[in-house]
């Protein structure tokens, strides 16, 4: 009888449907997966190490060049972990805390549209990259109106923001939501009942709710598999308690599901974001705190003393106080977590980054074994994986 | 805080003298556990009713050079049914090792990669402990503070 | 009958003319994004921006079939090697356009893990600045770039033995 052996098959760092520079090698019976080995790190640029050189204030541009996709959610959750830190946290002024919300949420449709576009498009649908980048302009141009930048804003600040939005963005970002519902319709007439979508996605990936806690999976995969989790409810930072909205759930955990929960996820992010316009309050958008938030721009060039304060914090910094925190928001992957250690000085420690990313992707080897290759690519789509924050 | 005074009690009542002490640091709390029995607490910090931490949302490690023991192995722990956080500590010095948690939750199985790969913690009784994001046969460990920031110059070897 | 009916039936011009006008008309740019830098290079070729309106949407999975590389986002130690194999994998002619700081000169992270610059290993036709470059800068970027080839005289490139590539 003649020896059959298994083929190992590398993919990767160069391939289109890896989202990035992520390798597998493979081991394959015929079609069917019988071993993964994944390679990470091909993006691993020391950003945690590089922080600590750093002052708090500085920091906050690494933290955009993490998963560049949800920019503003990570300068959220590293700002929210430094005001715990200093303990400032209650004293942001509610015109911030609101636009906070109502920029990330924005965010995380823009994020969720880019997800669906090269999701789509590693399966075979191509046409859907078209209208989803089409509807992603929109927002990038909402958010370039505010903070200048495309993908690196650096926008959310300690203490809130460094200036108020533009007028033009409230007229804009009215204008966005009420017409962004029927394109999410769009999408869906594209894709939900499509039979060759659903014989690509229904019934693949699938991993139980036991096994997501097992793996810590956090985010839309949790989600789809059956867990009514979101920190924005279970744990709310920024009066996200206040806000009416609800979390989408599946029931089986594959990977049709997780595309149908980021669907009901941004038109839920539409909700929250128009509540947020509704209720949007006037006054600063900065914290006025002579230790750690430098004065208004228009003091600076008029005043001798705003100017000498701008400098020394912009050039020394200030000092954390001594200890450690631990501070986490719902981004559009999962829970992106901020560990901060502090030494007293006016850089951190340690700076440690939770990524969602990372964690969510040592799920793949359990939802890929015993499938066919051509799953791989379903799944790694579906887990929505950023290698800018896996490696770092 | 009350619900802080109950989580150490309870940890206590289960681990008895595995504990070392505890902290609290603006509402967030940190249990010092003894490095040798840290499965032991891990598993009774997963398992017991009044606990039932059974997340490991992060482990990550900090290095306090110059202070001996060297090393902090930090557990992020997140419990489903009580919806808190807690956060344990254990010290390990250089060229100390502390037994792998990969059995209590596999989520530990990258992490702990990770922190052997860019802090040279070893987990004893891993499965798989390679380094994850820098190359095999890389020399000197990044996030240790002794490592300059500009790396060691080396040659990348590929598999 | 289109716009050959106006022409007289014989026109001259240099070979390497005619060569360098199809060349820059047709560049097929490999798929191949490393880090944040990318995003914008799928935004390039997607609606709004529409790469395809200067000959550049053929975007090959396979190095062997492009013949322009856009290294967009930072080139780490780790990936170097393979950054310059996926070069050498694309038939002559080939050009590269270095997109984004950290391409250009490695950007904000001068860390143990990060290549100063993709000049250091690849031969660079055209720097793109930016912190990620926007969408138009990559066509600006490509513009220059059929500026180059149109102007390329065989002589330019020789083959690996000093023969003239024609």
């Amino acid at each position: 009888m003649a020896e059959t052996r298994n083929m190992v098959v590398n993919m990767g760092p160069q391939h289109p449907a890896t989202h990035g520079v992520l390798r597998l090698v493979l081991e394959i019976d015929g079609e069917t997966v019988v071993g993964v080995v994944p390679h990470l790190g091909h993006l691993h640029r020391g950003l945690e190490k590089l922080a600590e050189t750093k002052t708090y204030h500085q920091a906050l541009t690494l933290t955009d060049r993490m998963d560049y996709v949800g920019a503003l959610l990570n300068n959220l959750g590293y700002t929210l972990a430094v005001e715990k830190l200093l303990d400032i946290e209650d004293q942001i002024p509610a015109r911030a805390t609101v636009l906070r919300v109502c920029l990330c949420e924005l965010q995380r449709i823009a994020s969720h549209l880019l997800w669906l576009a090269s999701h789509a498009l590693d399966i075979g649908a191509m046409t859907v990259l078209f209208y989803t980048f089409r509807d992603r302009e929109t927002v990038m141009d909402l958010l370039e109106d505010v903070h200048g930048a495309r993908l690196t804003p650096s926008y959310i600040r300690v203490g809130g923001f460094p200036e108020d939005v533009p007028p033009v963005f409230f007229e804009k970002a009215r204008a966005f939501i009420k017409d962004f519902p029927s394109r999410i319709d769009e999408y869906e007439r594209l894709l939900t009942q499509n039979k060759i979508w659903k014989g690509r996605t229904e019934g693949i990936g699938i991993i139980s709710v036991d096994e997501c806690v097992q793996y810590a999976l956090t985010g839309p995969v949790l989600r789809a598999a059956g867990v009514k989790w979101d920190l924005r409810k279970a744990q709310p930072y920024c009066g996200y308690e206040t806000y009416d909205f609800e979390i989408p759930t599946g029931t089986v955990g594959d990977v049709y599901e997780r595309y149908l929960v980021r669907l009901a996820e941004m038109r839920q992010s539409l909700r929250i974001a128009e509540q947020a316009l509704d209720r949007m309050p006037d006054g600063p958008v900065m914290l006025d705190d002579t230790r750690f938030t430098p004065p208004p721009k228009q003091d600076v060039y008029e005043h001798i003393e705003s100017l000498i304060r701008h400098f020394k914090l912009m050039s020394d910094g200030y000092k954390a106080p001594a200890g450690d925190v631990y501070m986490s928001v719902e981004a559009s992957k999962g829970e992106l977590g901020y560990y901060l250690v502090s030494d007293g000085t006016e850089k951190p420690w340690r700076f440690r980054v939770r990524p969602p990313c990372f964690v969510n992707l040592q799920a793949l080897e359990p939802m890929i074994l015993g499938r066919m290759v051509a799953d791989v690519i379903a799944v790694i789509g579906s887990l929505d994986i950023v290698l800018g924050e896996i490696d770092r | 805080m009350t619900d802080h005074a109950s989580i150490v009690d309870l940890l206590k009542g289960q681990v008895g003298d595995a504990v070392l002490g505890h902290q609290v640091f603006r509402r967030q709390i940190s249990v010092t556990v003894d490095p040798d029995r840290i499965v032991e607490v891990c598993t009774a910090c997963r398992d017991h009713e009044g606990l039932r931490f059974d997340m490991l949302t992060d482990l990550t490690a900090v290095d306090r050079l110059p202070a001996d023991p060297r090393f902090e192995v930090v557990y992020n722990l997140y419990s489903f049914p009580h919806n808190r956080r807690l956060r344990l500590k254990a010290s390990v010095p250089e060229n100390g090792t502390i037994a792998t948690v990969e059995g209590v939750w596999k989520a530990a199985n990258w992490l702990e990669r990770e922190v052997y790969d860019l802090f040279g913690v070893v987990f004893e009784g891993h499965p798989d402990l390679r380094r994850i994001l820098l190359w095999d046969g890389y020399v000197g460990h990044p996030l240790r503070k002794d490592f300059p920031l500009h790396g060691i110059p080396q040659k990348v070897q590929y598999r | 009958m289109g716009v050959e009916a106006k022409l007289p039936p014989v026109l001259v011009t240099r070979l390497e003319k005619v060569v360098g006008w199809a060349r820059k008309n047709s560049i097929w740019p490999a798929t191949f994004g490393l880090a944040c830098c990318a995003l914008e290079m799928m935004a390039a070729s997607a609606s709004t921006y529409d790469i395809a309106r200067f000959g550049a949407e053929v975007f090959r999975p396979s190095p062997r079939q492009s013949d322009l590389m856009i290294v967009a986002g930072t080139v780490t130690k780790k990936m170097a090697g393979m950054v310059e194999r996926i070069y050498r994998q694309m038939p002559e002619p080939k050009w590269v356009i270095a997109y984004g700081a950290c391409a250009c000169s490695g950007g904000i992270f001068n860390t143990y893990n990060t290549v100063q610059g993709v000049d250091q290993f690849l031969p660079v036709d055209v720097y793109v600045p930016g912190c990620p470059p926007r969408p138009e800068q990559l066509l600006a970027a490509i513009i220059k770039l059929q500026d180059k080839i149109a102007n390329e005289k065989f002589s330019d490139r020789p083959d690996t033995e000093g023969r003239l590539i024609a």
